[in-house]
């Protein structure tokens, strides 16, 4: 407390957000939310999804203009709202989830995006590439600033973001959830740089729903719930349980499970999978996926756990491998055949390969069942719709104002229960859930994590594809790590004892065992 | 309880559904300010122009073009494009009257033409579905294999039958109304039943929407994107026959050249979207209206046929601007 107002006195926050509100007509989606940021300080803004971070951070980037009353400072000057450009003079950059960068063009092309050195009016590329490489070399990164940008991995794209918010001199940077599609040495990586830019006096906003991260990095963190703003915690008090209930208004110890249920060899068999090969990545992938058991598929990003459950789906093609289901043996070729067996698989990317974000929440949780709202000449039965959408909203508490609205409008979490909802709706005896909590606030994550846990109580097997070892270690009654394309082996739980953490590490890193 | 949240949530959902409702209805409209403000121009320059008479004129003008837009706006609403349709027309045309040559049988030509349009499209279909060519390039393709199967049907001369047996279609009217305007009428009618009120339509929407998660939602996406480009050579193949019996006559070389602009610049400036999943087939048939006023107005206003050209490329990329500039106003709230 005392140290905090010593630091206020000596130094004047470079970025103050003061009383900032923000509605769109009858919505409120900012409600007097004031935030500071200090040069060298690393200030974690979490909060579940539509909790009103983005707005916030689109307030920052002058994409959009708060409400009359609130005002932006830095270094005690006001910063005139609503202008973009404005904004990133004055040392303002927001770096999104979704990363803007052109695969087709070099590192050093992007960062000088739409501000490239000139000389005679006409672009200068050796200073262009000179200063883009001095830029990343401060990073200390591996890759070079005359490489495309689609040989990069997502890690180092997000790298040359960064790199781009540096060649406009930026002192505020803010950083939205950067490492849910990297991997652990891309997400170390990452924090190494984000304490250079620490060190060189650049204040950090970042946000993330990853308790651990803000553990390691943040110098405060705030919480915004509801489009308010509910508290800001030091350092010295960061404390999961308590950033938790400031989030979502309840504790922690209801997240997880606790009962696992002990393999049984007694349970018969849903789903036999045997010698899956893809011709590429997937080795002579084989197991067995029982009755009302939640199984879950560990390993690394790239390990292919995606791709087998894309073959076992019928997404792709696969060039050797069988299918059981209920002992009889089945040939999936697409994924209208996957569904109709009785296989549903929910991808990891709802975005760009589950939603149809300009169509109806109705016509979304439909859209599996369609054919069943034939009558006859075609046409179709929208009150059976309306009558099975409204149901699935109730029974999953789907929150959006009507089944009217687009999907796109909801938020990530409610997104996410209209793709189960969908996948519910064909009656699955097997389900493939992919990362099915990513991107996900913390309430519908255990909502999710309890709809898994009945779904699998009443008899449908569940393969689970998880990143976050928590969640497979909390949820999973058994899991199976996958590396390099092969399936490297399996942890159960032993008797008493939780699923071992350590064990799948070392089976998906491939570390020597005990 | 549930009955009771249900119903709270109903009456609080109900003002931001209602303007939703409005903002729906408003994109719907889309284009109607435009096609009204243009008639009213062209009435101040020309008292002529809002007569009964012409409005007849323009409605039979426009009727070929709004049936052609039509099928456009299926293949378009999946994120398609069918550049073949004048083409098709030409050939569909040509058919249409060798067959009403045929004595005895002559009304068949009706029925050969439209045939004839649902082939091609069926073959652009089937290179777009499972060959999977894009369809600028297949349609490409068949927009100048098609014209030159329309010039062989002929020997590449215009063949005639002033004795055409469905001559009426073209010239007649139906207590009063042009058969063309009652044909396009129909067809729009028909279209705005299979896209809004189908299962098959709804696919259409999700697949122009986002194909791939379509394709893993189950919907079988080759047999919906066949379906378009069928119904679009279809309704070529009626425009085809539509125009034979306006003209009583039928030139491969000439006939329905650049027709397949009007049709895309209808659909657009009924504010379909050119990425797919999102337009309407009311939209269309503004669109189509307002070229057709726009031609009409500016020979009735005297203008030539030069700046005519001008004129309506201009008019349908400002009016186009104006229309996206509106919706990212909306898009805002």
């Amino acid at each position: 407390m005392n140290a905090t107002a010593q630091i206020a006195v000596r130094r004047r926050p470079v970025l103050e957000m003061r009383h900032i509100s923000k509605t769109f007509g009858p919505i409120r989606a900012l409600q007097d939310v004031s935030l500071d940021a200090h040069a060298g300080e690393l200030h974690a803004l979490m909060g579940e999804n539509g909790a009103g971070k983005s707005t916030l951070m689109k307030v920052l980037s002058g994409a959009y203009r708060p409400d009359p009353g609130g005002e932006i400072l830095i270094d005690g000057t006001p910063l005139a709202t609503g202008n973009p450009i404005t904004s990133r003079t004055q040392g303002i950059s927001v770096i999104y989830q979704e990363l803007s960068l052109a695969p087709n063009l070099t590192v050093a092309q992007n960062i000088f995006l739409g501000n490239e050195p000139r000389r005679f009016g006409v672009v200068d590329r050796d200073r262009r590439d000179r200063r883009a490489q001095e830029i990343i070399e401060r990073l200390g990164v591996s890759f070079s600033a005359r490489d495309l940008v689609s040989s990069l991995s997502l890690g180092e794209r997000q790298l040359v973001e960064i790199a781009r918010a540096l060649s406009t001199s930026a002192r505020i940077i803010v950083i939205d959830e950067p490492t849910t599609s990297l991997t652990s040495r891309e997400t170390d990586r990452l924090f190494e740089v984000i304490a250079t830019l620490k060190l060189q006096g650049i204040a950090i906003i970042y946000i993330s729903h990853r308790m651990e991260e803000v553990y390691r990095l943040a110098d405060r963190a705030s919480v915004l719930r509801d489009s308010g703003y509910v508290g800001t915690l030091d350092r010295t008090d960061l404390n999961a349980s308590r950033l938790v209930s400031m989030m979502v208004g309840r504790e922690l110890s209801a997240f997880y499970k606790k009962d696992h249920r002990p393999p049984d060899a007694a349970r018969a068999v849903a789903l036999s999978v045997r010698g899956m090969s893809d011709g590429n990545l997937l080795k002579d992938c084989s197991f067995d996926l029982h009755k009302g058991e939640v199984l879950a598929l560990a390993g690394l990003v790239g390990s292919g756990r995606t791709e087998l459950a894309r073959l076992i789906s019928g997404a792709d093609r696969r060039i050797a491998g069988t299918l059981q289901l209920d002992g009889k043996p089945i040939t999936i070729g697409s994924p209208r055949e996957a569904l109709d067996a009785g296989i549903a698989y929910l991808t990891e990317d709802r975005k760009e390969l589950g939603l149809f974000l300009d169509m109806r929440v109705s016509d979304n949780i439909n859209m599996g069942v369609l054919a069943r709202d034939a009558r006859p000449g075609g046409f179709r039965d929208f009150a059976a719709g309306e009558r099975r959408a409204a149901n699935a909203i109730t029974n999953l508490s789907i929150r959006t104002a009507s089944t009217r609205v687009n999907a796109g409008s909801l938020s990530g979490g409610n997104q996410q229960k209209v793709l189960l909802a969908r996948l519910l709706e064909t009656e699955p005896r097997v389900i493939i859930l992919d990362e099915p909590t990513r991107g996900v606030d913390v309430g519908a994550k255990s909502e999710i994590y309890r709809l898994i846990d009945s779904l699998a109580n009443r008899g449908v097997a569940i393969l689970m594809i998880s990143s976050e070892l928590p969640e497979v270690v909390g949820i999973a009654d058994r899991v199976l790590v996958m590396r390099d394309g092969a399936i490297a082996g399996e942890v159960t739980a032993s008797a008493g004892e939780p699923l071992s953490q350590e064990a799948i590490m070392e089976l998906a890193t491939g570390a020597p065992q005990r | 309880m549930t009955e009771r949240a249900i119903g709270m949530t109903g009456t609080v959902a109900q003002t931001s559904v209602g303007s939703r409702r409005l903002r729906t209805a408003f994109t719907a409209l889309g284009m109607l300010p435009v096609l009204l403000l243009l008639a009213a121009a062209f009435q101040l320059i020309n008292p002529r122009f809002l007569t009964g008479t012409n409005f007849l004129i323009v409605t039979q003008q426009s009727s070929i073009n709004i049936v052609l837009a039509a099928g456009m706006t299926f293949v378009i609403l999946t994120g398609g494009i069918d550049l073949s349709v004048g083409s098709i027309l030409a050939a569909s045309a040509m058919t249409a009257v060798l067959v009403s040559l045929i004595p005895e049988w002559g009304m068949l030509g009706v029925l050969a033409a439209v045939l004839v349009g649902l082939g091609f499209g069926f073959i652009n279909g089937l290179f777009v579905a499972y060959v999977r060519l894009p369809p600028f390039i297949v349609t490409l393709g068949s927009l100048t294999a098609v014209r030159g199967v329309a010039r062989l049907l002929g020997n590449d001369t215009t063949v005639f039958n002033p004795d055409l047996p469905f001559a009426d279609i073209g010239n007649g009217s139906f207590f009063g109304i042009p058969w063309l305007v009652i044909i396009a009428l129909t067809v729009v009618i028909l279209s705005w039943l299979v896209l809004k009120c189908t299962v098959l339509g709804t696919w259409i929407y999700a697949v122009g929407g986002n194909v791939e998660a379509a394709r893993l939602t189950g919907i079988k996406v080759p047999l919906v994107l066949i379906f378009v480009y069928c119904v679009s050579g279809l309704l070529a193949g009626l425009g085809g026959a539509m125009s034979a019996a306006r003209l009583y006559a039928a030139n491969g070389l000439q006939l329905g050249q650049s027709y397949e602009l009007d049709a895309i610049a209808a659909v657009i400036l009924g504010g379909t979207s050119f990425v797919g999943g999102i337009g309407s087939i009311w939209g269309t048939l503004i669109g189509g209206l307002i070229i057709a006023v726009l031609s009409n107005g500016l020979i009735l206003a005297g203008v030539s046929d030069i700046w005519q050209y001008i004129i309506k490329g201009l008019v349908i990329v400002i009016a186009v601007a104006l229309d996206r500039y509106r919706l990212q106003g909306g898009a805002r709230t």
